[in-house]
């Protein structure tokens, strides 16, 4: 038997190099290459009068400076709206570079191209640009309001308004015994991966063709856009994402200004041109998420089960649209999560601001979804005086209620239906993994000490494994070494080791024989991207099928040779043999050498393929009509739908009264992502989500003054979690429930563990102070307000703080 | 090329006296990457805050993005290259990392075992680190992927590596050590 692998939490592969410091990683190739340093927007909004680049072209060093004039063709044309969807009526994308206005500030308006980046940097600085400005739009409710504009042609701020709706909401409530109404805010934060973006070009003159490196989640669109915008035949332009230093959604954004310029300029000049983004540059002009202001009405019954639910969201999306709307999608439709709800509406308002653009930071706007639930589960437990995980627990969809149609559509454009899970379930692995049920007994008796704790949960679906395909392409050469490729990228997640792990147990080959690449367009071109929590998902079926297919083939080959019946055949260790018969074997690397017939031996393997020494009919051709030369294999997946895993976190809070300061005392998750490939993996995808949720519920915050200026753009003053700020442990609950859609029955985990993260923090800081919550993140002086507020009087306490103050005067 | 005046500094890394021919204002972190082409040293936000471009500068970690290449001469600097041994083998807290699954992306993580190369040399083979210190030690390195847990276990492993390999246990920690 070959070793099981496919469930194991072996060892990642790719740690080998990168423990040594031979990872290879954008900034570290092309040496020789010219730097790049751009001129950005230092103003929100301005208009452009004049660019003064007199004293820079005296630069000892400087190649190039390129301005908007210099652009041509489609280059000279407003970026690509990648996503259309018919309710983003008013989409803007901005220009490589300015042409004539800048809407925030971070926006490239000069590139220079030098010696290197020291000097590029010295030249830039000497460029004057003459704004006019205009009134900056910060913030959703100034952009609500409208008083100023964004894009002066779209005077209400509003790119998109999208409706989301079944049942009868505004019947449903009327009728409701109960209603609630409440207003919560969610803050900007950013994907902020350690290594910044990057791009490095090389043009050969003589093959007229391009290679592009560049630190992205999709080389396949990268690349199709280069081809695109520089007016390239595709065949003629390759792009490579090499390692990549993080990505968490920032990276699947493209064409960057930057991805198209760097190729530009190197055609242009006949040079390697390579730029390495900056922090500064990478809090300015790369893209944020989350921030949303949400208007939530919940009808419910005595009992807590919802009823209908009615949400108006303004959603920031700063200055333009390259990514669509696919944030308020999620938003609008994971809130949803996983309870059964009959009458539901959800309006998102997108709107402009003059600030840094906003697409998919991991979870997606799922954090936001989850938090309107969540919060609103918490609301109605509190006004009923019912325990927060009883409401949640009559609400849930059943484990026998599956497919659970929501009658929504997806961001896939597909229905909304979830295909398998078993909540009740998990509610249940979670009271039990961090003692929800002696917690209020915990609780008063810290209180009576003097001490503040609370506990708050929050459970959520993700719809992972978005299509619309994946592919994957199995190699054994002759050597018997197996080559696998997929087009999808790799920031960090395991690919190499994953896929390995699938195609070892598929084929039955020692994982030491296999190599891995992904995100290379020389290797496998048709690819989408690493998004969505769908590598495992996409690719990882893909490489399954393709490897069936070799499997198919090798014993194919195998039961011709050795004269047996193919289905006697099994594959072991990389040893085709006879079951049963220890003695009929033939090495892959074998078959490899005769699945490619040949008229020329080079070697003493070879020989066996070639045309006198070959076992052959006389009658059929050496490559029968249906078959190709070579012992290879390529399969797509594509799923008819998004397959939804799920997941429920708990966390116990202390508060200091005397500091503010928060620490996470416990923090529980309880997660279904199907079958699990590589546990040791998925359990490291929850501890990074889970420390950037930490972030973004009680640090991280993108703030920008009335002007439009990011205030705390380095990591001195947004504060990312060190060790010093997550949970000193986080307890995992493991469940699987394997997908029915997908050959593997697995389902995505890159995002589960940030999205449930500021809905329980809130709900537990909610439950230590008893005061009510309606805005994350909340760092010590929010907190510091907040108690203050609550003695003076004007903070909106809970009314089970109430109660609990009754009980012990009783 | 430009006018600015050029330094000739021979910098000692991992061992080896290299010359380099620098500006004053290039950064260390810079020579290291461009100019000797020990691209395992990152860059992760030049301004001293993360600590991926922590190299040892006479075995004490220090930020190569905050110091420039000229201030390096006369000093012995260790990079992520530099902290296995001569004849490959990986120093504890290299095989700690892969053990414990201590990376993800990997950007951060030579900051990280070149700051833990360092903070070990303070404990003696056969003293255990608890998980306090182990965070004390962490605690000026960001890493945005792995949410430390496994970091964190990581150097109790480079620790027990340590002790097996000074042959306190395990025997063949033992054999390899005396060959
Ligand atoms: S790059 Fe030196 S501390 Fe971040
Ligand atoms: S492993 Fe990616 S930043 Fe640490």
């Amino acid at each position: 038997m070959t070793t099981k692998l496919f469930g194991e939490p072996i060892a990642r592969r790719e740690d080998a190099r990168l423990i040594v410091g031979k990872g290879r990683y954008l900034d570290d190739i092309g040496h020789g290459a010219l730097g790049v340093a751009f001129v950005r927007s230092p103003h929100a909004n301005a208009r452009i009068l004049d660019i003064d680049v007199s004293a820079a072209v005296e630069v000892a060093g400087v190649h190039a400076i390129y301005s908007y004039e210099d652009l041509d063709g489609a280059m000279a044309q407003p970026l690509p709206v990648l996503i259309p969807h018919p309710s983003l009526t008013a989409p803007r994308t901005g220009y490589p570079l300015a042409n004539g206005s800048v809407s925030h500030v971070g926006e490239p308006i000069v590139m220079v191209v030098a010696d290197d980046r020291y000097l590029a940097e010295d030249a830039a600085e000497r460029i004057v640009v003459d704004y006019e400005f205009r009134t900056p739009v910060v913030g959703v409710e100034a952009a609500e309001r409208a008083d100023s504009a964004v894009h002066e042609d779209i005077p209400d701020n509003v790119a998109a308004r999208l409706v989301q709706e079944f049942g009868d909401v505004d019947a449903a409530l009327l009728q409701a015994p109960h209603t609630v109404s409440f207003t919560q805010t969610i803050e900007r934060s950013a994907s902020m991966p350690l290594e910044g973006k990057g791009v490095h070009a090389r043009w050969d003159a003589v093959d007229e063709s391009l290679r592009v490196y560049t630190s992205t989640q999709t080389s396949t669109s990268v690349r199709a856009a280069i081809a695109t915008k520089l007016d390239l035949s595709l065949d003629r332009v390759e792009v490579i994402a090499p390692d990549v230093g993080g990505g968490f959604g920032v990276k699947i954004v493209h064409p960057w200004p930057e991805e198209l310029l760097i190729p530009w300029a190197a055609i242009r000049l006949g040079r390697e041109v390579k730029w390495a983004e900056d922090r500064r540059e990478h809090f300015v002009s790369s893209a944020h998420e989350r921030g949303q202001l949400q208007r939530i009405t919940a009808g419910y019954d005595d009992e807590g089960r919802l009823l209908a639910l009615d949400a108006h969201i303004l959603h920031d999306h700063g200055a333009y649209t390259p990514y669509g709307i696919v944030v308020p999608i999620i938003t609008s439709t994971q809130l949803l999560g996983p309870y059964r709800l009959a009458n539901y509406r959800c309006q998102v308002d997108s709107v402009y601001t003059n600030t840094v653009i906003v697409t998919p930071y991991r979870g997606a706007g799922r954090p936001q979804g989850c938090f309107a639930m969540e919060r609103t589960m918490d609301r109605v437990a509190d006004d009923l005086g019912l325990d927060r995980a009883a409401v949640r627990e009559i609400n849930l969809i059943r484990a026998d209620e599956f497919p659970w149609d929501n009658h929504l559509i997806f961001q896939d454009g597909r229905p909304l239906i979830y295909d398998s899970g078993d909540y009740p379930s998990m509610l249940d692995k979670l009271r039990d993994l961090v003692g929800w049920e002696g917690f209020e007994a915990r609780r008063s008796a810290a209180a009576a000490d003097g001490r503040w704790l609370g506990i708050g949960m929050a459970l959520y679906v993700e719809g992972t494994g978005v299509g619309p395909y994946e592919g994957g392409h199995v190699q054994v050469l002759p050597s018997g070494k197996v080559l696998v490729s997929t087009g999808l990228t790799s920031q960090g997640q395991g690919h190499e080791t994953a896929f390995a792990q699938i195609v070892a147990e598929e084929l039955g080959v020692p994982i030491e024989d296999i190599e891995v690449h992904t995100g290379d367009t020389r290797r496998f071109a048709y690819a989408v991207g690493t998004f969505a929590s769908r590598a495992a998902v996409m690719s990882g079926n893909a490489v399954a099928l393709a490897a069936r297919a070799v499997r198919e083939k090798a014993l194919r080959i195998a039961a011709e040779v050795l004269e047996v019946d193919a289905a006697d055949l099994d594959i072991v260790d990389g040893v085709v043999g006879v079951r049963g018969d220890p003695g009929a074997v033939l090495p892959l690397s074998s078959v490899a050498v005769l699945s490619n017939p040949l008229r020329y031996a080079f070697d003493e393997a070879s020989r066996a393929a070639t045309q006198f020494a070959r076992f052959a009919s006389d009658d059929q051709p050496p490559v029968a009509d249906d078959d190709e030369p070579g012992l290879e294999g390529r399969d797509y997946y594509s799923p008819v739908r998004s397959t939804f895993a799920s997941g429920a976190h708990a966390v116990i809070v202390e508060v200091d009264p005397g500091t503010c300061a928060v620490t996470i005392e416990k923090y529980a998750v309880v997660h279904d992502c199907g079958r699990l490939i590589n546990p040791r993996i998925v359990e490291g995808q929850i501890h990074g989500g889970v420390a950037q949720g930490v972030g973004g519920a009680l640090y991280e915050v993108m703030a920008y003054d009335e002007t439009g200026q990011l205030q705390n753009a380095s990591f001195m003053d947004f504060l990312m979690p060190y060790v010093s700020e997550v949970p000193q442990r986080i307890d995992i609950g493991h469940q699987e429930t394997p997908s029915p859609l997908n050959p593997l029955g697995i389902k995505g985990a890159g995002e589960a563990g940030v999205i449930p993260g500021s809905a329980a923090i809130a709900a537990a800081l909610e439950d230590a102070l008893g005061i009510r919550i309606t805005s994350m993140p909340l760092g010590p002086s929010q907190i510091y307000d907040l108690i203050r507020a609550a003695q003076d009087g004007t903070a909106e306490m809970t009314l089970n703080s109430a109660r609990r103050s009754q009980e012990e005067s009783t | 090329m430009s006018g600015e005046e050029q330094f000739v500094v021979s910098l000692s890394v991992n061992g080896t006296r290299r010359p380099v021919t620098v500006p004053a204002r290039r950064l260390l972190s810079d020579a290291l990457r461009h100019d000797l082409e020990l691209t395992g040293t990152h860059v992760g936000c030049e301004h001293g805050v993360c600590g991926a471009c922590t190299v040892l500068l006479d075995g004490v970690p220090v930020r190569s993005c905050l110091m420039f290449a000229v201030q390096a001469e006369h000093h012995e600097v260790t990079t992520v290259e530099g902290l296995a041994d001569a004849d490959g083998r990986l120093h504890p807290v290299q095989e700690a990392f892969r053990d414990c699954h201590g990376l993800q992306c990997g950007f951060c993580t030579p900051g990280f075992l070149t700051t833990i190369a360092a903070a070990l040399e303070d404990y003696p083979p056969g003293a255990s680190i608890s998980a306090d210190e182990a965070r004390e030690i962490l605690g000026g390195n960001l890493c945005r992927c792995t949410g430390y847990q496994n970091i964190v276990k990581a150097v109790g492993r480079a620790q027990e590596i340590r002790t097996q390999r000074a042959g306190l246990s395990g025997d063949e920690a033992t054999d390899r050590d005396s060959t």
